[in-house]
């Protein structure tokens, strides 16, 4: 594959699907979605697995949105001339940043969940915020939140089910937004631009 | 019979571990046997709190070890801060303190309220999502020499430049010391909305607190 793609582990799954289905030859390269609690380590992660993956690909880039690195991420792609998928954090990518920020605006204590949070809620939420050994930290955790805000991309039944268990753990009515994939697809076609379909134009390096 | 010494040792340890019902057994102990309620704090319960901090900062610790850790030094602080009033001992200051509007995160701000108040400040928390006018509201009623802004997101951090404008536009701007801190802020950014004062944790805004304390004292004529 020319292309090589380094994904947050959280969004990983539906960009593989996107480029399997748009048939580019781009190889996903998913890094721990847990990064997300450390986002101080996410930098130097993206930086060592791109350089490996420069070795063996015309063309490295970076499905990130800056996920807590505060501009950290930015630095690395600069130093190493890639690019990165816009945005604050991949919540953006699925609803839009100003649709975002309207959910947040309109209530602060808005907890999103996305497909993958949804499935893996168990792993990445509740055992990692120690919920499980330490139930009582639900309300250190929770206490100013007032609803869960489900990014649905694909809502079938049973993720239906399951985010109605996420959002009853956290004590949290569920409010469901069918966001899809689109946006996500459209920013990928962006940051892949030529390269994955193979034209001329600017290559990422 | 435990000695002054286990008392100490085993709240430093039960504390590092956020077994909260032993380290208010251990507190019952020590006073029982008679320790100084400041010694219990300074000697044992800080420092495990402060090495809970670099345990964090190195990434043995996550949130939850933390937050269990603060949990049980504020079980601690429950029982002693009557006593610590008693002593009449002066506070070092008051600090004010708040997470910005918008922003519901607020661990990191309680973490550092609890270090506050162990190292002696007054500490009065008006909590998240603080408007700007709560704040200004609040410096007028409780006077305090130090405020301190807490936030989170990206999105959240530009609180701070309103805030720093409501306190222009009352008029009490030079009346207190500006701190701010969160996950996402640096010295510049703090620099840049024109703070007093920024930590990057709980132990370091105890310091740079106190260090802004003595320099306006210092500065005020007798
Ligand atoms: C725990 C956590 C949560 C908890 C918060 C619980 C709570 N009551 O606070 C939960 C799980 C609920 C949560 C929710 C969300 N979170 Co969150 N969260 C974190 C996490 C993992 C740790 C933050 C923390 O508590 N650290 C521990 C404390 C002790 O450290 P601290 O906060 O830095 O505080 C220290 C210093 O900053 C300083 N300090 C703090 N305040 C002050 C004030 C002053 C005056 C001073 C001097 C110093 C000071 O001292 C403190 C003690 O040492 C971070 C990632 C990370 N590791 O930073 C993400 C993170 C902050 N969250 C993030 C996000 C995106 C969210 C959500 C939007 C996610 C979602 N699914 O909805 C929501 C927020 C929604 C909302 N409405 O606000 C992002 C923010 C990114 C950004 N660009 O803004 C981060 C960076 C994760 C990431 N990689 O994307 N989160």
């Amino acid at each position: 594959m020319p292309v090589a793609l380094v994904a947050c582990g959280a969004i990983a799954q539906p960009v593989a699907e996107i480029v399997e289905r748009r048939g580019w030859p781009v190889a996903v390269h998913p890094l721990p979605p847990l990064l997300h609690n450390q986002p101080h380590l996410i930098a130097d992660e993206v930086r060592d697995l791109a350089r490996a993956l420069a070795l063996c690909h015309e063309t490295v880039a970076v499905a990130y949105a800056d996920c807590g690195t505060y501009g950290a991420l930015d630095a690395v792609c600069a130093e190493l001339g890639l690019r990165r998928l816009p945005g604050l954090h991949c919540y953006d990518l699925f609803a839009g940043e100003s649709r975002l920020a309207s959910f947040l605006d309109d209530e602060p204590g808005t907890y999103l969940l996305t497909d993958f949070l949804v499935r893996s809620f168990e792993r990445t939420v509740v055992r990692e915020l120690g919920l499980d050994r330490h139930p009582e930290l639900r309300e250190d955790y929770f206490r100013h939140y007032t609803r869960a805000v489900w990014l649905a991309q694909d809502p079938t039944p049973e993720l239906r089910a399951l985010a109605d268990g996420a959002a009853a753990t956290l004590g949290l009515p569920l409010t469901v937004v069918e966001t899809g994939h689109r946006r996500l697809e459209a920013a990928l076609e962006a940051l892949l631009g030529g390269s994955a379909a193979g034209t001329d134009s600017a290559p990422l390096r | 019979m435990t000695s002054p010494d286990e008392v100490l040792q085993g709240l430093y340890d039960e504390t590092l571990v956020g077994n909260a019902p032993r380290v208010l057994e251990l507190t019952e102990e020590g006073l029982a046997l008679g320790m100084e309620p400041q010694s219990l704090l300074f000697d044992a319960l800080i420092p495990s709190l402060e090495e809970v901090g670099a345990r964090f900062e190195r990434g043995d610790f996550f949130v939850p070890e933390m937050l269990i850790a603060g949990r049980a030094m504020a079980g601690a602080m429950e029982r002693l801060r009557p006593l610590l009033a008693e002593t009449g001992v002066e506070t070092v200051g008051k600090f004010l303190m708040g997470t910005v509007k918008g922003d519901v995160h607020d661990i990191g701000k309680n973490l550092v309220n609890i270090m506050l108040e162990g190292a002696g400040f007054e500490v009065i928390d008006l909590g998240v999502q603080v408007a700007p006018e709560k704040f200004v509201a609040a410096i007028e009623e409780h006077q305090p020499d130090i405020v301190g802004f807490s936030a989170f997101l990206t999105t959240t951090m530009p609180m701070f430049k309103a805030n720093m404008n409501a306190l222009e536009k009352a008029g009490m701007r030079d009346q207190v010391i500006v701190m701010v801190g969160g996950a996402p802020v640096t010295q510049e950014y703090a620099d840049a909305v024109g703070a007093d004062g920024y930590a990057a944790d709980a132990s370091a805004t105890v310091k740079r607190a106190k260090a802004l304390l003595h320099e306006k004292r210092s500065k005020v004529p007798a």
